[in-house]
């Protein structure tokens, strides 16, 4: 199974709490792909979001000058608000890193985005939703699959594309487009029936409980007729790796406070609760955090019941001290991957 | 016309994303003939419904809307996709919340200070609405429930205009696993919109009625 990471971005925090700059944040995500990439994680997703405390706005831009930098590792978005953006623009931005990255190693997730804020600053209306998301999923996938440059298409959310060229093409013909959801129904259905890779992020409740919707997705595709190595299942989950358990928890636990508080602000929750918190971090919680034991297991345990080719974690929010994103990339690509490839295998 | 609790058993529900499913399982869980309906013909739902809800029926709106109590769990900002002719006259639960900072501002809502269920009342003219499910994570709805009686048993707010409506779905709750507490008329339904303390919670009926309470006798209604 491949084991990787993702993030959102991290704005880190004075120590009177005051944050610092957001250049600082990419420029520590982007120090993290690179380190993730040495360590031998096997995937980094960039996720869109626009905001000062996550402010990874523009995944396209990062993951070409990580593809750049780095050797070995799978890149993409986690996710591309692909609704409010241009997927002329975004299959042209993430081709370009295909082309520096040397082939291969370059992938978009496409997501409907689980916050409102890319409707105001792209210019959009929020009851237009679901024909944005339909139609520039269409597109993108029109690209992709196009066996030449030039490009037909017509829709009613933007105008026709009629034999114009997309350049540059993917060094291996297409780039893997997958699709985000958080759990509905749905969206599994349409994964399955449009023959897309399917990543499920899974952060609150009980991640077992996600495996019907596999099934679905799974039953879904067979049923359209699709088939073969585009069928496949990904989870995307919070969590951070420490030598202990203790330790671990005692990590993550700030910054999970301040960005609840955050949200809570805007949409109105109360204050973030530790025992729920601590709830969530033990089996069957949703949030991996652990030493590299605990860790692989519960990945391997969730493995039985999603049958997933991919888990990958993000570790870095709320002001983690970077230097503790750093550790848990370390022990996730040297101690936990091997462990889960153990367990694996003993299966 | 009045309906008694316990006449209560088919239940239609309109929307299959995850309030919508979890509502169905729960709802079989206690032993109701559940119908799924979305905007999509049942047909092409079916697969959905026999793994995310087995058990349940995928059907047209027009069969979902002819059960003895509907639940309407469609994302908000669709709720013109509701057909007032098809909820004329039944029982109707509004599970459905105005989230703005979560789903995006919604004219209708956000240029209109009543509560989200007013206005869907107002677009629903013959539907005996109650609002309630909407104040309970779709999670929680699966793992909250206890039998009657049971110690610390969770309470769900519910509000609306026609009382018989009201005392089907407070027996319809309560075999879900839930007390229901009245907390009036529709209006009375702004103390448990998101935002609110009741929303952000998990009371007990006696908690949940205190605060109720209070909330109402801080907006005067």
């Amino acid at each position: 199974m491949e084991i990787g990471a993702y993030s959102f971005g991290d704005t880190q925090l004075n120590p009177d709490g005051s944050p610092r700059s957001t250049s600082e944040a990419v420029r520590n995500l982007f120090e993290g792909i690179v380190h993730a990439d040495q360590a031998g994680l096997d995937y980094f997703g960039v996720g869109e979001h626009h905001t000062t405390s996550m402010p990874a706005s523009s995944p396209g831009a990062l993951i070409a000058a990580a593809a750049a930098a780095t050797r070995q590792i799978k890149l993409g978005s986690a996710a591309s608000i692909i609704g409010t953006d241009d997927p002329v623009r975004v299959f042209q931005q993430f081709a370009t890193a295909d082309a520096v990255s040397g082939g291969g190693r370059i992938e978009i997730t496409a997501g409907r985005g689980s916050s409102a804020e890319t409707f105001p600053l792209f210019g959009y209306d929020m009851t237009d939703y679901d024909q944005l998301y339909a139609e520039k999923l269409d597109l993108l996938m029109t690209i992709n699959h196009h066996n030449s440059e030039y490009v037909t298409w017509s829709g009613s959310v933007r105008p026709t594309l009629d034999k114009l060229a997309v350049v540059p093409r993917p060094v291996n013909g297409q780039i893997p487009i997958w699709l985000a959801t958080g759990g509905n129904a749905g969206s599994s259905a349409r994964a399955g029936q449009l023959g897309l890779p399917i990543s499920y992020g899974i952060i609150g409740g009980a991640p077992h409980r996600f495996a019907p919707l596999a099934q679905l997705y799974r039953a879904t595709a067979a049923k359209a007729g699709h088939a073969g190595a585009n069928i496949q299942v990904s989870v995307a989950a919070l969590g951070l790796i420490a030598p202990t358990k203790k330790e671990a928890l005692e990590r993550f636990y700030p910054g999970w406070h301040n960005l609840n508080i955050e949200m809570g602000r805007l949409r109105g929750w109360p204050a973030p609760d530790r025992r729920a918190y601590l709830a969530q971090a033990e089996a069957p919680g949703a949030y991996y955090i652990g030493d590299p034991d605990e860790v692989a297991e519960r990945i391997v345990h969730l493995h039985g019941y999603m049958g997933h080719m991919r888990h990958f974690l993000q570790t870095d929010i709320g002001g983690l001290p970077h230097e503790h994103f750093i550790e848990s990339l370390t022990l996730l690509a040297t101690e936990v991957k091997p462990r889960v490839e153990r367990l694996l295998s003993a299966k | 016309m009045s309906v008694q609790p316990e006449s209560i058993t088919t239940v239609g529900i309109l929307g299959a994303g995850r309030v919508g499913t979890a509502v169905a399982r729960q709802a079989l869980k206690a032993g109701y003939e559940v119908r799924i309906a979305t905007a999509k013909p049942a047909q092409e739902i079916s697969l959905l419904v026999d793994i995310i809800t087995p058990g349940a029926a995928a059907v047209d709106a027009a069969e979902a809307a002819a059960s003895d109590l509907v639940v309407v769990a469609v994302p908000l900002h669709k709720y013109r996709t509701l057909s007032p002719q098809l909820l004329a006259g039944r029982t109707v639960i509004d599970a459905m919340n105005y989230w703005a900072p979560t789903d995006g501002e919604v004219d209708d809502f956000e240029n209109d200070p009543r509560t989200s269920s007013e206005i869907i009342q107002d677009f629903l003219p013959g539907a005996r609405l109650v609002k309630t499910l909407n104040h309970i994570g779709y999670h929680e709805l699966e793992e909250d429930d206890k039998a009657p009686g049971r110690p610390g048993r969770r309470a769900l707010a519910l509000a609306g205009d026609h009382d018989d409506a009201k005392a089907a779905v407070a027996g319809f709750l309560n075999r879900l696993g839930y007390d229901a507490v009245d907390a009036g008329s529709l209006v009375a339904g702004r103390a448990f919109q998101p935002g609110t303390e009741v929303f952000n919670g998990s009371h007990t009926s006696h908690q949940l009625q205190n605060l109720l309470a209070a909330a109402c006798a801080r907006v005067g209604v």
